[in-house]
């Protein structure tokens, strides 16, 4: 191979082992000492939906018309336990980011638009805010490890709870947002000094353990007199393992967030290194209900690198009711766009701050930064201008609403007038390790790995 | 309801009975029917989690014996007096009001409160005021290890002794052990009493019921070197990584 490659002429072979970034980060290591910190999710490629494919209506199946027959996206969260479960009109909800993370703005946005869809918002790390509650007409709040600013007046405001266990951009560890990002405001809700460093802790302070959960689950139901839904947020690692606990533990809902899903700020090994694939935590998920005979009473909710409307009809074909989307979001309002609008909504370059940051628009994941070119993931006064928040509602608004267009869509070239009715038998699978993962045929055979013989 | 003289005038009594109602009529009513008017008796706890969990309102609670998990979790407003001991997270996520436990408590008692009073009036085990947003927690006797991991605000008064990893990496919370320090943990250090915190820790004894003289205390509070981070000084921020000026990080 050496002797081939020196024939080209130059002499050059490079490492596959040691290629140029990874001696590139070698250095870097070396000089700084420190591992790196970063937003948004995993960048590796890793089994996707894109991988699988439905088998649409034809002379064995029957379509139904595009445009015109029914296919409803009604949804249903929360229906096991709770008197008022939570109602959704598309099963495409919004993930749990924090005011912190995301500006006040942002968080107005995502109100806004999730209440014109009849979907759902979600609170995160750093409390909710009155912006957020008088914006979203559904609104789920988090209970996270580190509980900043948890308050059961925000409690009792709330349409349904979720118990934050982990998160599929770091599952197993806390949240983390830099001093640049602790506001004021942002340090008063957290009860910490302003700029300090904040790390958030990985477990929960009142319990440890599943029979635990099982009693704080009920504490919260007690506390709003089992009228809301308590969901519980898993990272996908152990799935099946892990369902089936927050199952035994009572949960109405169990939302399980994929190794591709975001985030504002962890370690950049964490991102690449922890947790499986959206596609297979799915499958597993899914099995797990089953096996415990509670498909359709708890409710699987499915996030992490969820963008397009095949992709959520190809999670719901998989067994879930509903998924959470968080990156999608933010790329709508415009995170690593060239330009930002202005009160006129003319574009404004943004790409000089960009530069500042040492990066380039399409490859930004300087969240933890603060110095959000666009002014999504910032708390810095002058930037978070830069979104405003009923055109931030609009672009979310246009995205959700295509992605339901993409899924019923989809749908109905199944045959299928609810789209819940989407199933496994609708998938193939156009790449061995996805025929595994998600346990649906490669395309044009019928071998299922690790199921049925080749 | 009846109705007893009770400090000059007339109180009224609801007297709850858990062998013949349920935790859940008993919270439901608390929080729904309750205007806090009455004093509360609630007979039988035999352990049961939850108890008078999420109140809303001023009103004085007397639990008539050992208590479960969660027992006033989320307080607010509310006087609450376990006459016997406690399982684990006695008033966690306390807002105001005060919780008050004649006996023992368990794991986690006072986490992550932001407010009001718990009073333990023997020991609490480990993770005591773990997390804690600036509620005040006085314990009579002795607190397990890590206790007040990670405080962020509030006051932690142990009148007995401290396990170990007391007060790993607290931010702004205080606390005062009148006994033996097993052990501190991470960016935990010992301070000088100032004047303030002897008028301090003086009035929340007194609001206690605890005697002892606020001189008889240290003070432990952060060193505030965690705060920031920091990648010159070896990865201070990250304990695990066998930083030389550090002890070994571990967790609770």
């Amino acid at each position: 191979m050496g002797d081939l490659m020196s024939m080209d002429g130059a002499g050059l072979e490079e490492s596959s082992l040691y290629d140029r970034n990874v001696q590139k980060w070698i250095r870097s290591a070396a000089e700084r000492g420190r591992y790196d910190i970063r937003g948004l999710g995993a960048k590796r490629r890793v089994p996707h939906f894109d991988d699988l494919t439905f088998l649409t209506g034809s002379a064995s199946r029957y379509p139904l018309e595009g445009y015109r027959e029914r296919c409803d996206t009604e949804t249903v969260l929360g229906s096991r336990y709770a008197k008022n479960p939570v109602r959704l009109d598309i099963p495409i909800t919004f993930a749990g980011m924090s005011f912190g993370s995301l500006s006040a703005n942002v968080k107005e946005a995502l109100g806004r638009a999730a209440t014109e869809l009849g979907t759902s918002t979600t609170t995160g790390d750093g409390g909710m805010t009155d912006e957020e509650r008088g914006s979203s007409e559904t609104l789920v709040y988090q209970c996270l490890p580190s509980r900043y600013g948890f308050d059961p007046d925000d409690l009792r405001r709330a349409d349904a709870v979720e118990i934050v266990i982990g998160q599929g951009a770091k599952p197993g560890g806390g949240g983390m947002l830099l001093g640049q990002k602790i506001s004021e405001r942002v340090a008063e809700m957290r009860t910490l000094p302003a700029g300090i460093d904040q790390r958030s802790a990985s477990r929960h302070p009142d319990w440890t353990g599943p029979d635990d959960l099982t009693i704080k689950i009920e504490e919260l139901r007690e506390i709003t007199d089992w009228e809301i839904p308590v969901y519980v947020k898993v990272g996908a690692t152990r799935v099946e393992n892990d369902v089936k606990l927050a199952v035994k533990a009572g949960a109405d809902v169990v939302v399980v967030d994929g190794m591709e899903g975001g985030t504002a700020a962890t370690q950049d090994v964490f991102i690449e290194h922890a947790g499986i694939p959206t596609l297979a935590a799915v499958s597993q998920a899914a099995e797990a209900l089953e096996e415990m005979k509670m498909t359709g009473e708890v409710q699987l909710i499915i996030s992490g690198g969820i963008r397009t409307g095949a992709d959520v009809a190809k999670a719901i074909a998989l067994g879930a009711d509903a998924v959470s989307i968080g990156q999608g979001a933010m790329f709508a309002l415009g995170c690593n766009s060239e330009v930002w609008h202005d009160a006129n909504g003319e574009p404004v370059s943004a790409v000089e701050d960009y530069e500042k940051l040492g990066t380039k628009p399409g490859f930004c994941h300087h969240m933890h930064t603060g110095m959000c070119p666009v002014g999504i993931a910032t708390q810095d006064p002058d930037l978070e201008k830069r979104l405003d928040p009923e055109w931030g509602a609009r672009r979310l608004r246009n995205y959700f609403q295509t992605l339901s267009m993409e899924l019923t869509t989809l749908a109905r070239a199944c045959g299928k007038s609810n789209v819940h009715h989407l199933e496994k038998e609708d998938l193939v699978a156009l790449t061995i390790e996805a025929a595994a993962m998600a346990k649906v045929p490669l395309a044009g055979t019928d071998w299922v790995p690790g199921i049925s013989k080749f | 309801m009846e109705q007893r003289f009770s400090g000059g005038g007339i109180v009224d009594f609801v007297d709850f009975d858990l062998e013949k109602q349920t935790v859940r009529e008993l919270n439901q009513f608390l929080h729904k029917e309750f205007d806090g008017a009455a004093e509360v008796r609630i007979h039988n706890p035999d352990g049961a989690h939850h108890i008078a969990c999420g109140m809303n309102v001023p009103a004085k609670i007397d639990i008539m014996g050992n208590a479960g998990y969660f027992v006033a979790g989320m307080n607010k407003h509310a006087e609450v007096t376990v006459h016997g001991s406690v399982g684990w997270s006695v008033a966690e996520n306390i807002m105001s009001g005060t919780v008050r436990v004649n006996g023992y408590a368990s794991e986690c008692a006072g986490a992550s409160g932001h407010g009001g009073l718990l009073v333990v009036e023997k020991d609490a085990s480990s993770r005591c005021g773990i997390s804690m947003k600036g509620n005040d927690i006085v314990v009579g006797g002795s607190v397990g290890h890590f206790s007040a991991f990670m405080a962020q605000a509030g006051r932690l008064v142990v009148c007995g002794d401290a396990g170990d990893g007391l007060g790993d990496s607290l931010y702004e919370a205080v606390i005062y052990v009148r006994g033996e320090i097993k052990g501190l943990g991470a960016d935990a250090r010992e301070e000088a009493m100032g004047e303030g915190d002897l008028t301090s820790l003086s009035e929340l004894l007194g609001r206690a019921g605890f005697e002892y003289r606020p001189e008889e205390f240290k003070r432990i509070a952060s060193a505030r070197t965690l705060y920031h981070w920091n990648a010159e000084d070896g990865g201070s921020h990250e304990h695990g990584r066998g930083g030389t000026r550090r002890k070994q990080f571990v967790r609770p």
